[in-house]
Formats: C-alpha cells, structure tokens, sequence
C-alpha cells in the first residue's frame, strides 16, 4: 500500500502504534504541520506569542555559587522555570494550539501527571478561546490540587481518570480512547515528545526554542558553547528540546536524568532509557518499563512529572547511538537537590529538574574548571512544595549563628 | 492461508445466516472459567471466537473490556498461559470453530513475533487482530505471519478515506473487521448512518469476508448490518453478559444476535 507520507522512525523507535480510526487525523496532522512550517507567518506567529506572552526568551542565568561550591565547570541555568506558567511545556501547547486552530479544530483534549502540561494547555485555550478538556490519573488529581484548581480556573474541565494505575499513562490512554471517539473536530495536544508520529517531531521542533536559544547566548556570555548540557527526562520533552539544536556538535556532551525513584534495583522507579526494553506504548515504540510478557509497569517518582514508563522515541535512538548519556538520581537525591539549588542559588526548582541538578555536581568536576555547563531548569517547584515539605525541611545551617 | 475462516463464512452463508464473531476475554474470571465461556459462545451459535488477551494499556477498548482486561491480568492471564492453557481447551471443546486472538502488538512483541506466529498455528489459531497495529507498521508482521498461515486481520475504521478503504481489504486477510463507529469497543445504542455504504465499498474490494464490529449488542442490530456485511463481532456486550450472568448468559446473548442474523 503506497499510503506512507514518513515513518517517523528515530533509528527502530517511533512510528504510528494506533487504532486505524486514529491514522488519518495524524496523516492530517502531518501534512497541516509540514504547511504551517512552510509558511514563515505561522513561525512568526508563534515566536511573537512566546515573546510577548510566554516572555521568551527565557535568561541562561550564571549559577556563581553552585560553580564556586562544586568546584568544576562554569554553571548556567537555562531558566524556562520564568517562562510563563512556570514550566516549558508552554512552548509546545502555544504551538500546538495555533496549529490546531490553523486546522480548524474546535476543541482540545490533553493528559497531564503533573498538571504542568495541563496548567500549559489550558493557559494556551484560554488565550485562544478553545474549550479544554484535560485528563488526569485520579491519584494524581489528589496529589497535584493546586494544579488542578489552575486548570479550572483558566476555564479546563479535569477529567479524573480511574483506570489502571490512575497516573499519567492511564491519563494518557484515556486521552487517546477519547480522541478515537471525537477525532474529526479534536486536536489532541501531546505534552512530551512521544506518542505516534508526528507527535514526537512537532513536540520536539516546538520544544527547541530552548536549545536554539541557549546557544547564542552562550556565544554570548561566554565566546562558544557549552561543554556539557544536562536536562531531566520523564516522557523527555525538556531534554530533547534543549539538546536537539546540539546533536551535530560532536564536542557537547548530552546528559539526561532519569529518575531512580527508590534506586534501581528497588523495582519502582522512571528509568526507561536505563532499564527498560523495547516495546509499544501509546502509539510509539521505544523503550518501555514492561514485564516479561508485555504488560507496562507502573513507574516511580517522587517527581509526578516523571512517573512515566516509557520515554520519547528519538531519546532512545540517541541514547543507544551512545549521543545522549543517560544517568538517574533516586528521590532522596533529588530531594537534596533541590535544597541546595534553593539554599545556593535561590530558586526552588521543581522536583523534575531536581533531578538534573542531583547529577550536575559530578557531572561539573568530571568536566574540570574553565569547562560550561549549561543545566535546563526545565520549571519551578511551586507545585511540588506540598510533596516536599511532607518529607521535611532539613535545618539551614545559620540557627542560633543570628 | 489457514483457509478455516474462510470455510466458517461459507457454512454460515450456505444455512442463510449472517457469521456471528464472538469476543470474550481469555482469563475472564480465571482462566479456566473463561474456557466454559467460550464453549457457551459457540454452543449459542458463534460462528468464530474472539479470544481477547489482556494488555495492562488498552487504547482501543471501552469500560467493559477494560476492567475484562484488569480481571484477567489479576488472574494470571499472559499470551503464553491462554496458548498453553485456554486455547487448547477451548479446542477441545470447539473442535469445529476458527479461533482468533485479538490482543496489543506490545504483547506479540514480547512474545517475540516469529515465536508467536509458530506457536499460534501449532494451537489451533486462525487469525489475529491488533487494533493497535495500522498497515503502515503491518508489513513485516504480515509477512511474518503469512509465512507462518496465520491470518493477520486488518481493520478499517469510519475515518477510513476511501481509497484507504479499498487498499486496505484489497490486501485483507481472514476477514476485514470494518469498526462501525468512530470510537473505542462497547455498546451503542445508534450505529451511524452511512455505515451500509461503507461497508459496501469495502466488500466490494475484498476477497475475504467482511465483519462489522464495536457498538454491536442486539439482535436488531446485527439484523440491519446483517444485510451489508458478512457477519458481525460481538465483543463488550458478551464480556457483560459473562461476568454478570455467567456462561448462560452469553448463550442467551449469543442465540439472540444470532436470530438477528438469519436471513
């Protein structure tokens, strides 16, 4: 049958997993997104809004005290924790809903962990005038309220989701059962850069601002680019964005963290790239958290936004092409993390990029001073204070010193 | 080719009836109990089973075979256990009946697809259906398949273009499996419009049988896709009947639709 535009294939990841009723809305998908980049306004479109109302670009800030503390590389920050909304995933559903208008739909659908995609969505319906449905693992409707009262202010209806482990993949599926059912009039906007093809390459080409960005302005601040850059990955939507304008500079290294949740060998944790085996999940292959038989595991993070067992398809393909080296941080580490992030640099970063900064120290001496590492705090840990200070606050260190 | 499917649509055809597929869950309560569900099936008039295997992220399935799905994985339900251990007694019981899987490709995957195609002919399978396998990633399985002679059924959904329709059951295997509404498997009470005309086109370009399934739960239904279509699956409303009402149950349901079917 000659009905294949592209595969969509990062190496043997990727492709369309998909009941058929859903293979001509992303054919249709397809060829509106290959339209819409050929035509420079819809570019222009989307950079104005992530400039004036995303308030891109975001600034790759000097982190002088983690550097001096660490004892290694220059530390930056890329900070999409001050886009607005407070996370990256704005940059992809600003997008994503102007494509979707561009292709006349009437009315968004997206699932969310921890509600930052879905905070993203909404914000990004609200300001385009979409009716916005968002689903949401039951679990994590309980963990994240203040996500979840963000989503309906701006106007969302949550739908909680019961099935299955009531966490994201379930959100997920859900969102996909839905999308089957209502597909003419839908766009359903994916928040990491998975799912079937072309999901995971609108995702990534919206996402890639950060990357572009980063490397005029290290030109900028420091005469070259960096040595190292270092992201978190749940689905890995922050990381391939700030990395994939790097793939050809064979002199950058590309680190991504997985979350190690309780360690490796506990059995719950979010490292699909480290552990996990070929397989198909949510209309993609890549490598997957899955049993001897092919039933999807549950993953583990103290980071919702990480809890999810499979992973992009093109982070797999550079993560066995050994262009991306993939590390993990557990929970405690990351918790870790993000007080000396906060107590250092002032900023509280959201427990996703706590764990990118939970590998940072090693991975700046491994660089050696003189060396620059660009760290992508991905977003803010607002949401997460809840979590976190249930776990409680350790002493500063200045008591009874006043 | 396997030939069984084929010859089960023409027995069918020659008593004047529509062939009646009939879903039930491999595992659902246990995998034991779910063989005596099987057997009902057939002893109410099924033409060919459906042996749903479980996957722990079933997008193409509504509430009822979802929480099918949960039940089954709770009792232990894997590809390999319903090959050892439903599919077997099942063909002991149904001696005369096609029998086809339908589970996730995630699940043919892990099995490995060469090693399941193999072990699926040595048991007694027919066909297989993956709703979550398009034709654009078909290819090697089907070749694969086709090596083995198991049948790989495709699908054609109402979003279908025609064209895509046409290609689609021009390289048909077993049967083609036309999804009557846009959405996933359960009951509904209206079953849209131009389903007729699209199944007519479809059989026109097939040289296998063509079925109608998702929504399908009565006999008036499967009356009315009856007359443009070679048969009907039945899936969400026998998996409900069975865990409500036991095997009897999806007898009753069974002779029902089958009713609907006669010509």
């Amino acid at each position: 049958m000659s009905m294949e535009t592209s595969t969509g294939r990062f190496g043997r990841y990727g492709g369309r997993y998909v009941p058929e009723t859903l293979v001509p809305a992303l054919l249709e998908l397809e060829a509106a997104y290959a339209a819409a980049r050929a035509d420079p306004s819809f570019d222009e479109e989307v950079a104005r809004v992530l400039k004036e109302f995303v308030g891109r670009e975001t600034p790759l800030t000097p982190a002088r005290r983690l550097t001096e503390s660490w004892g290694g590389a220059h530390v930056w920050l890329k900070r999409e924790d001050l886009a607005h909304t407070g996370a990256h995933k704005i940059n992809n559903t600003i997008g994503q809903v102007l494509l979707a208008r561009r292709m006349g739909k009437k009315r968004i659908i997206a699932e969310t962990g921890a509600g930052q995609h879905g905070v993203a969505t909404a914000t990004a319906c609200a300001l385009f005038g979409f009716p916005c449905e968002v689903y949401m693992g039951a679990l994590d409707v309980e963990r994240q309220s203040l996500n979840v009262f963000r989503m309906r202010a701006l106007g969302a209806t949550v739908r909680p989701v019961e099935s299955g482990s009531k966490t994201l993949k379930d959100a997920m599926n859900e969102a996909i059962r839905t999308w089957v059912a209502q597909v003419e009039d839908t766009h359903y906007v994916i928040g990491s850069a998975a799912g079937p093809h072309p999901y995971p390459t609108i995702v990534r080409d919206f996402q890639s601002v950060i990357g572009r960005e980063v490397r005029a302005q290290s030109q900028a601040a420091f005469g070259r680019l960096p040595d190292a850059i270092t992201a978190c990955i749940g689905g890995g939507s922050n990381a391939i964005g700030i990395c994939h304008p790097f793939i050809g500079d064979k002199d950058v290294r590309l680190v991504g963290v997985e979350a190690g949740g309780h360690g490796l060998n506990s059995g719950q944790h979010g490292a699909s790239l480290t552990l996990g085996t070929e397989g198909v999940l949510h209309g993609t292959r890549s490598l997957v958290l899955q049993d001897a038989h092919g039933q999807i595991q549950e993953a583990h993070s103290i980071s919702a936004g990480l809890d999810y067992p499979g992973v992009g398809p093109e982070l797999a393909h550079l993560a066995k092409q050994g262009r991306l080296e993939v590390r993990t941080a557990t929970d405690d580490e990351a918790l870790r993390a993000f007080y000396e992030v906060a107590r250092t640099e002032g900023i509280l970063p959201a427990l996703e990029t706590s764990h990118a900064f939970a590998r940072a120290a090693e991975l700046a001496r491994e660089l050696g001073k003189g060396k620059h590492l660009v760290i992508n705090c991905s977003g803010r840990g607002d949401k997460d204070v809840a979590t976190i200070a249930a776990k409680g606050i350790p002493a500063t260190g200045h008591e009874g010193k006043a | 080719m396997s030939g069984e499917i084929a010859a089960a649509f023409a027995k069918a055809k020659a008593r004047g009836e529509g062939a009646l597929v009939a879903y039930a869950m491999a595992g659902d309560p246990d995998l034991p109990r779910s063989v005596d569900v099987f057997a009902a099936l057939v002893e109410g008039g099924a033409d060919i089973l459906e042996l749903g295997v479980a996957f722990s992220d079933p997008i193409a399935d509504g509430p009822v075979i979802q929480a099918a799905s949960e039940r089954a994985l709770k009792a232990g339900a894997t590809l390999q256990r319903v090959m050892d251990e439903v599919v077997p007694a099942v063909r002991k019981r149904c001696p005369n009946t096609p029998l086809v899987v339908m589970t996730y490709v995630n699940i043919v995957m892990a099995l490995g697809e060469e090693r399941y195609a193999k072990l699926a002919r040595e048991r007694g399978i027919s066909g297989t259906i993956l709703p979550d396998l398009p034709p654009e990633e078909s290819t090697g399985l089907r070749s694969t398949f086709d090596a083995a002679g198991l049948e790989l059924i495709p699908l054609c959904a109402p979003t279908t273009p025609p064209a895509r329709a046409e290609a689609i059951a021009k390289d048909g295997r077993g049967f083609v499996y036309c999804v009557s509404v846009a959405g996933v498997t359960g009951m509904r009470a209206e079953l849209p419009k131009d389903l007729s005309s699209r199944l007519e086109l479809v059989r026109r370009a097939s040289p296998v049988p063509v079925v109608a399934g998702f929504g399908i739960s009565t006999a008036e239904q499967a009356r009315v896709i009856g007359a443009h279509a070679d048969g009907v699956v039945v899936g969400s409303a026998l998996v409900r009947a069975a865990h409500s009402g036991g095997p009897a149950a999806a007898r009753e349901l069974c002779a029902e639709i089958k009713r609907g079917l006669k010509r």
